[in-house]
């Protein structure tokens, strides 16, 4: 033990994305010792990238929108598998996180009255997104970034934890290492935060980056926790497919809130000719009801483009398979037509979406303001996550707590655009507020140090391993290939079967993998290390998908076309760690949704 | 396929050289694409940032050639790839090891600069009005991703190593943010005119040329500081009023 280093904490956050830093910020308002620990540098976390902005019913656009919209748009796109409680808190709270974003200096765009401007994105029913351009994440980080560091919060970066630490059945804290070096470092901690995002780099197209290898839902599985609803993996139907380097990049839903559409290779908007039954009542029926729509006639209702993105993938992949795709195999998503429609359009496309039109640009050498982009689906986000309490964020293993993305509940089988960074903001805001209470109420936790060296001699084994052992590197590809195929958009019992083989196979491989060179910012070596969360997501993405035999959401299944009969469909894949250190599953059914939740979706849905 | 040779630096503190790697280039291949197909078949404890590989984070700051880019948004179409790229770690800033650069001083700059101080919400729910005309410019400020090449490339911090006093075109643009905050009530120009140090820098705008976000440095952030620094200390009758008024 002594030839560690060791940090003493109430509570530590893991992670320092949106959620994370709401929630170091909460927990710092306590007089309360918190540390933050983050793979990458601080304000580079996965945040940064998000585009079209943060859901909230703000009605600064429309006074027809409230929470009770908000909460009936939450429900109705997942499907009606979300936690029902986690929505309304959703929709009643993210008003006040994004003004209180404001207070800490963020700058959203304006509307005439100079109040915070909102936009249109799929599956909400007013123009409900707070934004700036197409780079609020990165507003959003920046504010949260340059608040915190003034709340004395204590910032590891470029440190990567590999585990948590339990005394009896509460955590006690973690163990990592820190990258320049590759030391050690202890952390000990009354209550813990989980806020590492999400599992993209499972999956060979992504739009995530580096980071996002499961860690927090790996480190909350080994620990104890429950994993749900692990299937749902939302493929992001508009990603950047040429040229090959950029495959996967995003393209915001931004563009088609503000009136992109999507064409085939024979020049029709497909989108018209599947509109799902739950959704019949609130899609134009004609191009020019949808254009009213996007610029703001409160009469008209939304084009197709902007439906939920579980379904627009699955449109974009059928187009395509059917033999009326892009050159490159995706589809048509076209901003420039819209100088058909208003003047100045060159220069409005810059104002609205500058970041697109630069990432276009210089990636692609596209003019997206006078030809149309080449998009298809991308990895992009895991509705499935964490267990946790729908008020406090805790999971089931005392003092452990989990907000943002890998976290679940909110999303239910998919996700709409924009409620991501709102989840962050209210959710990470509650984990920090309860893990600070947790702390206060439950005092010091020792550490079982017996532990620890196991750990470590675990985490430098990539070095000890042979030296033809595989390659890291290779291991990753080969597991991203695997996830791609077997567990992408469409599934069935056959790949999926598969693919619970290959990671078995991969997972004996990954044992082998050798580092070569020293603990000094050894990417290979870290590499290597990722490879274990990677692998329990990988298995308990397929596990759970294997499980649920039917489609609904962002999960397809070829063999089981249909939704399961309403009744029958309603429940949550669980997964938990048994004794002898397997993945078991069981579904446990939806709580019925209480009167009052019925009725307002009634009434707003 | 294609090949090209990419010298890319290697080592830390101690002992470092360019290795030359040969590598297979394919269309709209970026720099970044080419030093990770190197790490992972033939160098697997390469060191190198990266994030989002979109342009949007600011973590692969490199120069290439010389000159200094994001690796991810360095198209090789646009390189001479007949003659070796070379691929470096900023200059202006400790090595770690490869191409990965101590950047902490930036963050510690940071941290040292007053906070954004709003002044009372203008309405009853806690907000602010504020014209969409009066927050463009700082919005553009905002735009910044931290990548720091305008830190890298200003030769008062790459050559001359002031770092102690100038806090570089980085936290000058931070500093405009905050100061043309319509809601800011702070004054932060005695801390500019001291210890930030602005008045070293004379306007080569070095910055602005490599900023990959387009923010016009020098011209929007800097110069307005200069000329309100100037203003609050050098103006002869508010000089003569700080005097009688007892205000230094």
């Amino acid at each position: 033990m002594a030839s560690y280093e060791t940090f003493n904490y109430d509570v530590l956050i893991i992670g320092a994305g949106g959620a994370g830093l709401r929630a170091a910020i909460e927990a710092s308002t306590s007089d309360l010792k918190v540390g933050l620990v983050c793979k990458s540098l601080l304000g580079k976390a996965h945040t940064v990238m998000a585009e079209g902005g943060v859901a909230a019913a703000l009605a600064n656009v429309d006074e027809r929108d409230s929470w009770r919209v908000h909460f009936a748009d939450t429900m109705k796109g997942g499907q009606y598998l979300s936690n029902a409680r986690m929505a309304e808190l959703h929709a009643k709270e993210s008003p006040d996180r994004v003004r209180e974003l404001e207070a800490w200096g963020a700058l959203f765009d304006r509307t005439q009255d100079g109040s915070i401007l909102q936009r249109n994105f799929g599956g909400h029913q007013y123009p409900r997104l707070a934004h700036v351009g197409d780079r609020t994440g990165l507003e959003m980080i920046r504010a949260l970034q340059d608040h915190g560091i003034h709340q004395g919060i204590e910032v590891h970066m470029e440190n990567t934890i590999t585990t948590l630490l339990k005394t009896g059945d509460r955590v006690s804290g973690a163990f990592g290492y820190e990258r320049e070096k590759g030391r050690f470092k202890i952390f000990s901690a009354k209550a813990v935060v989980l806020a590492t995002g999400g599992v993209g780099k499972a999956y060979k197209i992504t739009s995530n980056s580096w980071e996002y290898t499961g860690d927090g839902h790996s480190l909350a599985y080994h620990a104890g926790a429950e994993l749900i609803d692990m299937e749902f993996v939302q493929f992001h139907p508009t990603g950047m497919v040429w040229p090959p380097s950029v495959r996967g990049i995003l393209v915001t839903e931004g563009v088609r809130g503000e009136g992109g559409i999507l064409k085939n290779s024979e020049g029709n908007r497909f989108m018209f000719d599947d509109i799902p039954e739950l959704y019949v009542n609130q899609t134009a029926d004609n191009p020019e009801e949808g254009w009213r729509y996007t610029q703001g006639d409160r009469e008209a209702r939304r084009p197709p483009e902007l439906l939920t993105r579980d379904h627009i993938a699955r449109c974009i992949v059928r187009e395509v398979q059917e033999g009326r795709g892009s050159p490159h195999g995706g589809v048509f998503l076209d901003i420039a037509w819209i100088k058909e429609k208003i003047p100045n359009a060159t220069e409005h496309i810059r104002r609205k979406l500058p970041s697109m039109y630069h990432q276009f640009k210089e990636l692609a050498d596209i003019d997206i303001t006078e030809e149309p982009m080449e998009v298809g689906p991308t990895t992009h986000y895991i509705m499935g996550g964490i267990r946790v309490d729908a008020d406090s964020q805790m999971t089931c293993v005392p003092g452990l707590f989990a907000a943002g993305e890998c976290a679940a509940g909110l999303h239910g089988a998919n996700r709409l655009g924009g409620n991501s960074l709102s989840d962050l903001l209210v959710f990470g805001k509650r984990a920090g507020e309860y893990a600070a209470q947790f702390a206060t109420e439950n005092g010091n936790v020792p550490l079982e140090e017996s532990a620890i060296d196991e750990i470590a001699q675990h985490v430098l084994k990539p070095f000890d391993n042979p030296e033809d052992g595989d390659n890291p590197y290779e291991i990753q590809a080969q597991l991203q290939e695997k996830m791609q195929e077997l567990v992408g958009i469409a599934r069935s019992q056959e790949s999926l079967t598969q693919a619970l083989e290959e990671i078995q196979n991969l997972r004996e491989k990954a044992n082998n993998v050798h580092a070569i060179g020293n603990r000094e910012y050894n990417a290979g070596w870290h590499t290597a290390l990722d490879l274990d969360c990677l692998l329990t997501v990988s298995e308990a993405i397929a596990l759970a998908a294997l499980e649920r035999r039917a489609s609904i959401g962002a999960h397809s299944r070829d063999d089981f076309p249909e939704k399961e009969e309403p009744e029958a469909g309603k429940y949550n894949t669980i997964l938990q760690k048994t004794d002898d250190g397997t993945m078991a599953i069981r579904r446990e059914p939806v709580p019925e949704l209480t009167e009052e939740y019925q009725k307002i979706i009634e009434e707003m849905g | 396929m294609a090949k090209a040779t990419f010298r890319i630096w290697r080592g830390d503190v101690n002992e470092a050289q360019f290795v030359d790697y040969e590598t297979e280039v394919s269309e709209g291949m970026v720099v970044l694409d080419a030093v990770h197909r190197i790490q992972a078949d033939q160098a697997n404890d390469l060191a190198v940032r990266w994030n989002c590989k979109a342009g949007k984070c600011g973590s692969c700051s490199a120069e290439v050639n010389g000159n200094p880019k994001l690796m991810c948004m360095t198209r090789l179409n646009d390189l001479p790839l007949d003659q070796p790229v070379t691929v470096e770690p900023m200059r202006a800033f400790p090595i770690i090891k490869d191409l990965v650069t101590d950047v902490s001083w930036n963050f510690k700059v940071k941290k040292k600069m007053k906070p954004f101080t709003p002044r009372p919400p203008d309405a009853e729910d806690g907000t602010w009005r504020m014209e969409q005309e009066d927050i463009d410019h700082v919005q553009e400020f905002r735009k910044c991703i931290e990548c720091f090449l305008c830190q890298d490339v200003c030769h008062v911090l790459r050559e001359h190593d002031l770092h102690d006093e100038f806090i570089g075109p980085r936290f000058f643009v931070y500093a405009a943010s905050l100061e043309m905050h319509p809601i800011d009530t702070e004054n932060r120009l005695e801390e500019l005119k001291d210890s930030d140090g602005i008045g070293y820098c004379n306007i080569t705008k070095c910055c602005t040329k490599v900023c990959p976000e387009h923010i016009t440095i020098t011209d929007n952030a800097i110069i307005p500081l200069k000329e309100r620094v100037v203003d609050q200390f050098y103006d002869p009758i508010k000089k003569l009023f700080r005097v009688f008024s007892g205000k230094a």
